[in-house]
């Protein structure tokens, strides 16, 4: 067994962390800057970090992530990163020529205190941003927060960089979608369409991470949000943030900047969820909500019904993104499970109270952990102590799959070891229609594989 | 088409008859460049890890620790606290104040809990910022707790992933020579730079034992400390991947008068090399003969399945891409087993004397790369006309995006390809990439796929 050292007995650690539930902030920056179209991430640290978030990215979305590096060296780090990213954006104008680069900084730059709109500055002065090209930032401290948090500040970084106010306001609302994969945010652009409602979407990664097999390279794919869109994200009717941890600082800051009031949702995963987004849109434009998209949720509640017997007071860990896991855990609710242990290395306020606002006082045994210990091995204690019938996490839950023979289902950031989350979404009637697929199949698998001979039914 | 980078003119060799070859290495990547580089912390990171028996902790914020979890694929016959993930995922306070404190908590409740053989602390970039005297707390833990806590000064921007290597021999030296070397037998050698992915070094290690061959440390693949303790009392030191451990194996050179040979287990004629090399240093006629007979017989089973794929892949051509530059020559030449052409070949680290050799081993123009990037591979699958790319993770995508096929000869391989069985898997591996009919709905690729 691979995690054979897990002992049941807690002994509290001061500071041990030990399997992470989290990882570092710029990789959730170079995640939201490529949803930005013609835009070069650009990692202001050393080599390694920028290769890492590229092989990381790589490994869950099976796509080629470019961003550039400053390429810290020890005199970068004696006296400061400026020339090295100066050079930096010169090099990548003149040779990839995006239309926009956005800087994300790390630990060492940070720590070194490397001031990057000054830094800009001087490369704008010295020529080295040609006419028409921008450079945005955000400051990205791997020893804060988190991946989640890295994903907002670059969100909230498109806003103040971009965002302009305007006297007009468009009938148009401007979808923050939080950090989902590509093909969710197809499938709530989809929902969009349907309802025949203008939006600007951003960041907008499908079309970038989920890219077709032409032949070519493409360097800059065709997806993303220009940032002309950008531009009149001040200029809509309304903001819709989808998962306030990931969302909500943008959100704000549209509303401060360029008074675009917002509506804070949680991402739309799960019926009520989905529910509660369907309706948001329908409220702010005053249109109805078309027979297909309930025709859809009407589905939804089918296949729920057919399978409410399965899934009646089955206990279910769950980890990954607060976002996330609060919309998860309200389907779950719905779904008659029981959400026993919920665990997120993501910091900020208010994640408990979410968790219990969703769950209405159904599951009183609930575990929930954040922060400081919140990591897969207290997950993996808990579990010992008293076991659950599934998994549902991002794939550094297989070990303990594997361990205690839990069924297992994967949904979160990173997935490293199946196919699937690329191409189908989670998110909207649909995809909690998949969630329901999953969720059904993997008890029923491990029935079939396991049930004695003479309990071995053909038609389940 | 994307130009080359200026910086990067000299570290391009087009094959040009009119190009002077001289290629300029070992440089550090220009800024802006998507380089596909990684950093010193990653250099140490990957040669230690595979030490099963040890704690590896990752004294940094949270990152670094959680993107080199598990991700190598390095196999273990016993103890796997290797695929853990420790950190001491430094907050902002300790950035202010120090880590130092942090780091002797994490490391006495991570001993407390595991019970290891030795502990590894890695050095981030942050470490190296805020000056936490890591030594001193390494030297503290160690006394308490009666075991080797080795610090490895690895900070990120302190140079590129051979400096990295470099400070993880250092680390390995602190624990060789402090084991007990009596009873080794004369005909013994330490395998160094194999990691064991997809269970390489028993692969290694099974033909050492037929030939009559004793290891008396894997350093690191399938290692353990007390193994690493006795490696001096080895008679020869057999280094592969020669970039990540040629310092060691010249220091225990100078140190212990142990000898080293340079081999790669890659491919038929390289993998008998190394096997009749040593057997030269280490055997009498006896070994030799055993030898002659191993070999023997692992080819004759291999051939004739691999004589099939040849006539199936004769004339497709490839672009090589690694870490290290050493295992490029045996692609070359397992290539050319397969009836295939090496038409670009490069590596993030190669020196001055990797690219002489590429180069003379190579045909007259194939294009040589040092610390390439994906423009550039794209742009030389598409002019060289390319059909198979061996890389990591981050060049799959590249291959598949132009309809190329893929190999990866990196962390991510799944099947064993050292020695002649994985020779075979190789083969296979290639031949159902190149000829995979998915290319034949590619306008460019159907040579091979008898496609559209």
């Amino acid at each position: 067994m691979l995690l054979r050292h897990t002992k049941p007995e807690i002994k509290e650690r001061q500071v041990l962390t030990i399997n992470p539930a989290k990882t570092c902030q710029p990789i959730g920056a170079m995640y939201a800057s490529l949803g930005i179209h013609n835009c070069l991430p650009h990692s202001h640290g050393s080599q390694g970090c920028c290769a890492y978030h590229r092989s990381t990215l790589t490994r869950h979305y099976k796509e080629q992530v470019l961003s550039g590096t400053s390429s810290f060296t020890e005199g970068a780090a004696v006296f400061g990163g400026q020339s090295n990213l100066v050079q930096a954006i010169d090099n990548i104008f003149t040779v990839y020529n995006p239309d926009i680069i956005a800087v994300h900084t790390t630990c060492l730059s940070e720590t070194i205190g490397d001031d990057i709109p000054q830094i800009i500055g001087k490369a704008k002065e010295e020529g080295k941003i040609p006419p028409g090209k921008i450079v945005i930032h955000t400051n990205t401290p791997s020893y804060a927060g988190s991946h989640v948090t890295g994903f907002s500040n670059m969100v909230a970084s498109m806003v103040s960089y971009l965002s302009e106010p305007g006297e007009k306001r468009a009938s148009r609302a401007n979808i923050i979608p939080g950090w989902v994969d590509p093909a969710d945010i197809r499938e709530i652009k989809r929902l969009l369409d349907m309802m025949d409602i203008d939006n600007i979407m951003f960041p907008d990664t499908s079309g970038v991470l989920d890219t077709p097999l032409t032949g070519k390279q493409e360097y800059f794919p065709a997806g993303g949000t220009t940032i002309q869109a950008l531009r009149a994200t001040g200029k809509s009717k309304i903001t819709i943030a989808l998962g306030p941890t990931s969302s909500l600082a943008a959100a704000r800051l549209l509303d401060t900047k360029c008074k675009v009031p917002y509506e804070i949702l949680d991402l739309p995963i799960g019926l009520e969820a989905t529910d509660a987004f369907v309706d948001t849109l329908r409220r702010n434009f005053h249109t109805d909500v078309p027979d297909e998209i309930n025709g859809e949720r009407g589905r939804l509640l089918n296949m729920i019904s057919n399978m409410h017997q399965y899934t009646y007071n089955k206990r279910v860990a769950l980890w990954g993104d607060p976002d996330q896991l609060v919309a998860l855990t309200q389907f779950l609710v719905l779904l008659n499970m029981k959400p026993v242990y919920i665990v997120t290395g993501t910091p900020g306020n208010n994640f408990t109270d979410r968790i219990n606002t969703v769950l209405k006082g159904t599951v009183p045994e609930v575990k929930v952990l954040q922060g400081q210990g919140a990591d897969m091995y207290k997950m993996h204690q808990w579990i010992k102590q008293e076991g659950v019938d599934l998994l549902i996490g991002n794939t550094y839950g297989k070990y303990i799959a594997r361990d205690e023979n839990t069924p297992f289902i994967r949904a979160g950031f990173p997935i490293l070891d199946r196919v699937g989350h690329q191409y189908f979404p989670i998110v909207g009637y649909k995809g909690a229609m998949r969630l329901c697929e999953m969720i059904l199949n993997a008890f029923l698998d491990k029935k079939d594989r396991e049930c004695p001979e003479e309990s071995f039914e053909l038609v389940m | 088409m994307i130009d080359i980078l200026k910086d990067r003119q000299n570290q391009v060799f087009e094959g040009r008859k009119d190009q002077k070859f001289e290629m300029s290495c070992d440089k550090i990547s220009a800024a802006g460049s998507v380089s596909q580089r990684a950093c010193v912390f990653c250099g140490s990171r990957v040669v230690l890890y595979p030490i099963a028996d040890a704690v590896h902790l990752v004294h940094g914020p949270v990152g670094c620790a959680a993107y080199t979890w598990d991700i190598r694929g390095a196999l273990s016959s016993g103890p796997e606290l290797h695929r853990l993930s420790f950190s001491t995922d430094l907050k902002e306070k300790d950035v202010v104040f120090g880590g130092e404190k942090k780091l002797y908590k994490v490391l006495t409740e991570l001993i407390d809990t595991y019970h290891p053989k030795a502990a590894f602390v890695y050095g981030t970039c942050i470490v190296g910022v805020i000056g936490d005297d890591m030594d001193a707390v390494c030297r503290t833990v160690s006394r308490e707790k009666g075991i080797d806590v080795i610090p490895v000064h690895s900070e990120g921007f302190k140079g590129t992933k051979k400096n990295g290597y470099q400070a993880a021999c250092t680390a390995l030296s602190n624990i060789i020579g402090t084991g007990d070397i009596s009873g080794i037998p004369e005909a013994s050698l330490n395998i160094m730079g194999d990691f064991n992915v997809a269970g390489e070094t028993w692969q290694i290690k099974s033909y050492y034992k037929r030939i009559g061959v004793n290891v008396v440390a894997s350093i690191t693949g399938d290692g353990r400390v007390d193994e690493i303790r006795r490696a001096h009392g080895a008679r020869l030191n057999v280094v592969q991947c020669s970039g990540s451990m040629m310092t060691l194996a010249q220091s225990m050179k100078e140190k212990y008068n142990i000898p080293f040979i340079r081999v790669s287990y890659f491919g038929i004629e390289d993998m008998s090399k190394a096997l009749y090399e040593v057997a030269e240093r280490l055997g009498d006629a006896a070994m030799l003969e055993r030898t002659k007979s191993l070999v023997q017989e692992e080819v004759a089973a291999i051939m004739p399945e691999i004589r099939y794929y040849r006539t199936k892949l004769e004339g497709a051509r490839a672009l090589v891409y690694t870490g290290g530059a050493f295992k490029v020559f045996s692609l070359v030449r397992s290539l050319r087993t397969l009836g295939m052409k090496t038409v670009v070949a490069g590596s993030q680290t190669g020196d001055k004397e990797d690219y002489q050799q590429l180069r003379d081993l190579c045909d007259e123009d194939t294009v040589l790369l040092d610390d390439t990037n994906p423009m550039e591979l794209a742009k030389y699958i598409q002019e060289k006309d390319v059909d198979l790319l061996i890389g990591g993770v981050k060049e799959r995508p590249i291959a598949y995006k132009l309809g190329v096929g893929f190999c990866d000869h990196n962390h991510e391989r799944k099947i064993c390809l050292a020695g002649y069985s994985g020779m075979l898997n190789f083969s296979r591996e290639v031949y159902s990439s190149v000829c995979s009919p998915v290319w034949s709905l590619m306008p460019r690729r159907r040579k091979f796929t008898g496609g559209i």
